[in-house]
């Protein structure tokens, strides 16, 4: 059974209210963060966040949909990916 | 567990940006239980029941495809032999047959479905040579029915009459598709050694030893492999081993995560992962780029083969630690029309038929989608077909042919199938004649490498 529970990423060009932007959307959806890490590489603005789901029903698709359009917005690339993901791939 | 910051962000560069994807999931599907001696009804069965266990196949991949963020490329279907279950239809039966096969794989919406295939290695019964006679007129007729023929194993030998049917057919199903560059080819491969969990196409069927459906995975990520080995910096060539396999590794249990979770909401048994580095078309997603990372200067020139050794052991190494079950035809594919890389090294003249065939010897697969002059004879296709045959059964390892006798086109020309089947640059053959030889017929014996017990 696959976790509910998500690496968020988003990489862009730094501006103004990325953050809040994104923690917005991911309020709506009753994401919950549980982990987060944010760095600017130069001008690159990285944010690994770490989030739960915790609503029996998440909708998953919508919530990448929603997440998608707030990055093109801001014209970034944010993307919702389960944490297995990356658990499973680099780990024995 | 913590997740570390850098695993998460090489993850999202080998999807962004060096073509990392699931290439196939392939679900197997037994039709042993649709017989019928009516073929009506026996169409109905098989259509009903590809129906029933598919429907849900690529919604399914869809959705783990956006659980990990992975792509999926293709959603196929693989069934019985269909010679092994339809022996007393006619040709207009079997070519309803593959029509209505067809019509289920558009109805489930997945991209291709393969088992209008025959096993032959030993000796053809009337139903094969049927299925067999079937094949150009299938293949011309439908979008997505893929075939293939085994006519040897290391146990059985080669099947010098299949051999030379085979040259026929293949002229035959270029010719029905002649509009078309002759793709009916493309969609027919004629094994050694034929795999039965295998989820590439054209080769994929759902073998006899298998469950009633299975669930199982190609990976792909030459693009990943090549990014990772030009990386290095001055290596020697036990480093790019090792990375070869590292990368292979994090490749295939990437495979088997998201083949487990699909199997897992399908309800249905996860068979196995085949770990191959299967290129793309696209460019930097190319197997004979990794062979020129090494330090070739072009795909098919003097070390060629000794490269594509390394690079395919080192897939398996690492691919075998990753799942323990692993399966189908695992390791690197060289199919010409599909590797940017191998295209040019063609055209640029340091890649023909005869380094291509000495690098089958250590790879998976074979000769793929290699193009030939449009008036090349059945008996040169046959024999071509016989020597690819013989690397398989005398080294215990699967070998296949995929060739297009390109309709009117000769060496200069290309065809071009678009999609994943890419561009194919025709390739020289020799004039001398192999006619006597095909004639022959009979069986190449099996070798004495088939005694083993």
């Amino acid at each position: 059974m696959a976790s509910t529970r998500f690496i968020i990423t988003v990489i862009g060009i730094d501006k103004v209210g990325i953050v809040a932007k994104v923690t917005g959307i991911m309020a709506e959806h009753s994401v919950n963060i549980v982990d987060i890490s944010q760095t600017i590489m130069e001008d690159l603005f990285t944010m690994i966040m770490l989030a739960e789901a915790r609503e029996e029903n998440f909708d998953l698709k919508g919530f990448q949909t929603a997440m998608q359009k707030t990055g093109e917005e801001l014209g970034v690339d944010i993307r919702v990916q389960n944490e297995d993901a990356f658990r499973f791939m680099h780990r024995i | 567990m913590l997740v570390h910051p850098e695993e998460i962000m090489e993850t999202i560069q080998m999807v962004k940006t060096e073509n990392l994807d699931i290439r196939t999931v392939t679900m197997g599907i037994n039709l042993r239980d649709c017989v019928h001696p009516e073929i009506s009804q026996f169409n109905r069965n098989i259509h009903n029941k590809i129906v029933e266990y598919a429907h849900d196949l690529v919604s399914t991949a869809e959705d783990v495809e956006s659980l990990y963020g992975i792509p999926i490329i293709n959603k196929r279907v693989s069934v019985t032999p269909i010679a092994s279950i339809a022996a007393k239809f006619n040709k207009e039966d079997f070519i309803s047959i593959a029509q209505t096969l067809d019509s289920a794989a558009a109805e489930v919406g997945i991209d291709f479905l393969g088992g209008f295939s025959a096993l032959v290695h030993k000796g053809m019964t009337p139903g094969e040579k049927t299925l067999i006679s079937a094949i150009p007129e299938a293949l011309a007729n439908t979008e997505k029915v893929c075939s293939s023929v085994n006519v040897a194993t290391t146990r059985a030998g080669i099947n010098m009459d299949a051999v030379a049917l085979m040259g026929k057919t293949i002229k035959e199903a270029a010719q029905l598709t002649a509009d078309r560059g002759g793709i009916g080819c493309a969609k027919l491969v004629i094994f050694a050694n034929a795999p039965e969990d295998n989820p590439f196409m054209a080769g994929a069927f759902h073998g006899i030893g298998e469950p009633d459906c299975v669930i199982n995975v190609g990976v792909s990520g030459p693009g990943v492999v090549n990014a990772a080995v030009r990386e290095l910096k001055d290596p020697d060539l036990g480093e790019i081993a090792e990375t070869i396999k590292k990368t292979a590794f994090k490749i295939t249990r990437m495979g088997e995560m998201a083949g487990r979770e699909a199997s897992r909401r399908l309800g249905v048994e996860f068979g196995v992962v085949d770990l191959s580095l299967a290129p793309t078309p696209e460019v930097g997603d190319s197997v004979a780029a990794i062979l020129e990372a090494m330090g070739l200067e072009s795909c098919g020139t003097h070390g060629t083969t000794a490269a594509l050794a390394l690079l395919n052991d080192a897939v398996k190494k690492g691919g075998s630690m990753a799942s323990s079950y692993v399966g189908g035809l695992s390791g690197a594919f060289i199919p010409v029309s599909e590797d940017a890389g191998m295209i040019a090294a063609v055209e640029r003249g340091s890649l023909d038929l005869a380094k291509l065939e000495a690098m089958t010897s250590v790879c998976s697969v074979g000769l793929d989608m290699v193009a030939v002059p449009g008036d090349t004879p059945a008996s040169t296709i046959s024999a071509i077909i016989a020597d690819e045959m013989a690397i398989g059964m005398i080294n215990h390892k699967t070998t296949a042919v995929r060739i297009i006798p390109a309709p009117g086109k000769t060496v200069g020309d290309s065809v071009e199938f678009g999609g994943l089947l890419g561009t194919a640059p025709v390739m020289s053959i020799h004039d001398f004649s192999s006619e006597e030889f095909v004639k022959k017929g009979g069986r190449i014996p099996a070798p004495i490498q088939a005694l083993t017990n």
